[in-house]
């Protein structure tokens, strides 16, 4: 049965907040960094105000966030904790920490470009350079997707056949700083869908066990095999609490979102907030009788590679979005899973790769425009010789 | 599509330019509408220039870029005029709303041949006068903008600002009469 809905305007930096006092989990650990330290101030002040029954711990460093985190959640508590840019490198170590001993953290990330130079704008190099951290990342289009995702991720997350760590990712400023128009749940709702945190061990469960010790050459290799199978496994957790999520909400989730793709011969590939200007400039060319389309990756870990290959199979050229370089020299992170995914089509899509965005560079219509003239061009010619591309940057 | 209206506020830091556009899009959230009220981060410091959106529509739009060809444009700071190109990409159907105590004709030659409607308003002078601040205009800002543009309902606008700003100010009931008549001079005492 579907829930009530209140109507609200929010920014994304609410969103999140709001969606964490709801959920009123047993710890957050955080340091402020911009462009997510609104999330800090508010959930401060809820802890203070006693709005929620939380621990807040007011750490010194991400590190030790993160660090408080772990041990919290190790110990039985469901923990939270949010961050940006030079703070989830800050927490690097540890991330491996908390999805290697398999607890469920859950963090929200608010996309911003690394250091250095210093800027404080949003891409996507923070979040993207932790790919491989043995986290699941969802990303979010706009505040409504934001809320919505960081409610399912402690589901997906604390599945007893998943038990990884979460991070719930949107783009600072663009939309974490923008007042829009959002769907709220009520708060007994949010907490009926979340439910009760029960691990089935703990530190403080009465049974002694440890948590972290050395883990011998006997015994490592198991453990990480573990952990790739538990994210292996994590797809299908995922879609059942997507469904779960769209039978509460009406709003209905898949692992990607398909745009006008059906009969599409040129698409665009893309995460977070630009994915809504693809759309936008998706639409203007319809209107015109150009058959394009949007693919908008949500689920990046794990990374659906089947279904992508499925969705791209029929369509002639394909852009790939990067808001992040991994400087590999062959295109950015988004691109090479993507390609990679298409490999085993027996007709693979032409494909070529769009780096954008980087450091708050505002991504336009007529950037999205340019991408999907540079697919007209690409099917004419038959020729990706040229596919490790840029638009927006000046003198290219 | 055409039924969205775009808003670019021009300001300076700490003219309140960033909070008008949030007031914007609180009050047009409470008639119905979808909206976006997001500021620019550029270097954020007293003075700098800074700029400000509100997209406004009936259904919610998916675009998340900034505002290149607005249908309005509101200028806080006069003196933005020599250092800002303003009116760029303004559509010429559209108006441009400035904080001077000069009339729209002697502001003309400022505005690099801008061919569509040139109001102005003395702001700044109303803030003096109503809440004792001369840099407190945005609030007029506000109004008058809602007025040249009938984004909203006139009636509708005003009792939506009076009940945020109740919220707001829950402490200080004396700082919302000054505000709400600030706001209705904007409304009335902008020229064309």
């Amino acid at each position: 049965m579907a829930a009530k809905s209140i109507r609200e305007r929010l920014s994304g930096n609410e969103a999140i907040a709001t969606a964490m006092k709801q959920v009123n989990p047993h710890v957050v650990a955080a340091y402020p960094i911009t462009p997510s330290t609104e999330v800090v101030h508010y959930f401060a002040q809820y802890a203070a105000d006693g709005e929620v029954d939380t621990e807040f711990v007011a750490v010194e460093s991400e590190h030790s966030a993160m660090s408080a985190c772990i041990g919290a959640q190790a110990a039985g508590a469901r923990s939270a904790t949010v961050t940006s840019a030079c703070g989830l490198a800050l927490m690097w170590e540890l991330l491996y920490v908390a999805s290697g001993h398999r607890l469920p953290v859950t963090l929200a990330v608010i996309n911003r470009a690394l250091s250095g130079p210093i800027n404080i704008n949003n891409d996507h190099s923070d979040s993207m350079g932790a790919r491989d951290s043995g986290w699941i990342q969802l990303y979010s289009e706009n505040n409504q997707e934001a809320y919505d995702n960081y409610l399912m991720s402690l589901r997906i997350g604390e599945h007893k056949d998943v038990l990884l760590p979460v991070m719930t990712c949107q783009d600072g400023f663009i939309t974490s700083h923008a007042i829009e128009n959002i769907e709220l749940l009520e708060t007994a709702d949010v907490q009926k869908f979340v439910g009760k945190y029960s691990p089935e061990r703990h530190l403080i469960d009465g049974k002694p066990m440890s948590v972290g010790p050395y883990d011998t050459v006997m015994y490592y290799f198991e453990h990480q095999y573990q952990r790739a199978q538990a994210m292996n496994g994590a797809k299908k957790v995922i879609l059942d609490v997507f469904k779960e999520f769209g039978e509460l909400t009406g709003r209905k989730y898949d692992l990607f979102e398909q745009y006008k793709m059906e009969d599409a011969e040129r698409a665009i590939v893309v995460l977070n907030s630009s994915a809504g200007t693809a759309k936008f400039v998706c639409d203007k060319l319809r209107a015109q009788g150009e058959k394009v389309g949007v693919l908008k990756l949500r689920v990046f870990r794990p990374f659906p590679m089947e279904e992508i290959a499925k969705a791209l199979s029929h369509v002639k050229a394909v852009a790939v979005m990067d808001k992040a370089d991994c400087f590999s020299a062959m295109g950015g992170p988004v691109f090479a899973d993507v390609r990679s995914a298409c490999y085993g089509l027996k007709d693979r899509p032409l494909m070529i790769n769009f780096i954008y965005g980087l450091g708050g560079r505002d991504v336009t219509i007529e950037n999205m425009e340019h991408v999907y003239a540079s697919l007209s061009e690409v099917i004419k010619t038959g020729n990706t010789d040229n596919f490790y591309r840029h638009v927006g940057v000046r003198g290219v | 599509m055409s039924s969205m209206v775009e808003i670019r506020w021009h300001g300076r830091g700490g003219q309140g330019a960033k909070t008008a556009s949030l007031a914007l899009a609180d009050a047009a959230f409470e008639s119905g509408k979808y909206v976006q009220g997001f500021p620019e981060y550029g270097p954020e410091r007293m003075g700098a220039p800074i700029t400000a959106y509100n997209r406004i529509s009936d259904e919610r739009t998916s675009l998340h870029s900034n505002i290149y060809e607005p249908d309005f444009v509101v200028v806080v700071d006069a003196t933005l005029l020599d250092a800002v190109a303003v009116t760029s990409g303004l559509k010429k159907e559209g108006a441009i709303v400035i904080n001077t105590k000069k009339s729209p004709e002697e502001v003309k030659p400022q505005l690099e041949g801008y061919q569509g409607k040139v109001y102005t308003i003395d702001a700044s002078s109303i803030a003096e006068e109503e809440l004792g601040n001369r840099s407190l205009s945005n609030t007029t800002m506000l109004g008058a903008v809602v007025a040249v543009s009938k984004c909203l309902p006139a009636d509708k606008f005003l009792t939506d600002v009076k009940v945020s700003l109740e919220h707001k100010f829950a402490s200080k009931p004396h700082v919302i009469e000054k505000n709400m008549k600030a706001l209705e001079r904007g409304m009335k005492e902008v020229k064309a």
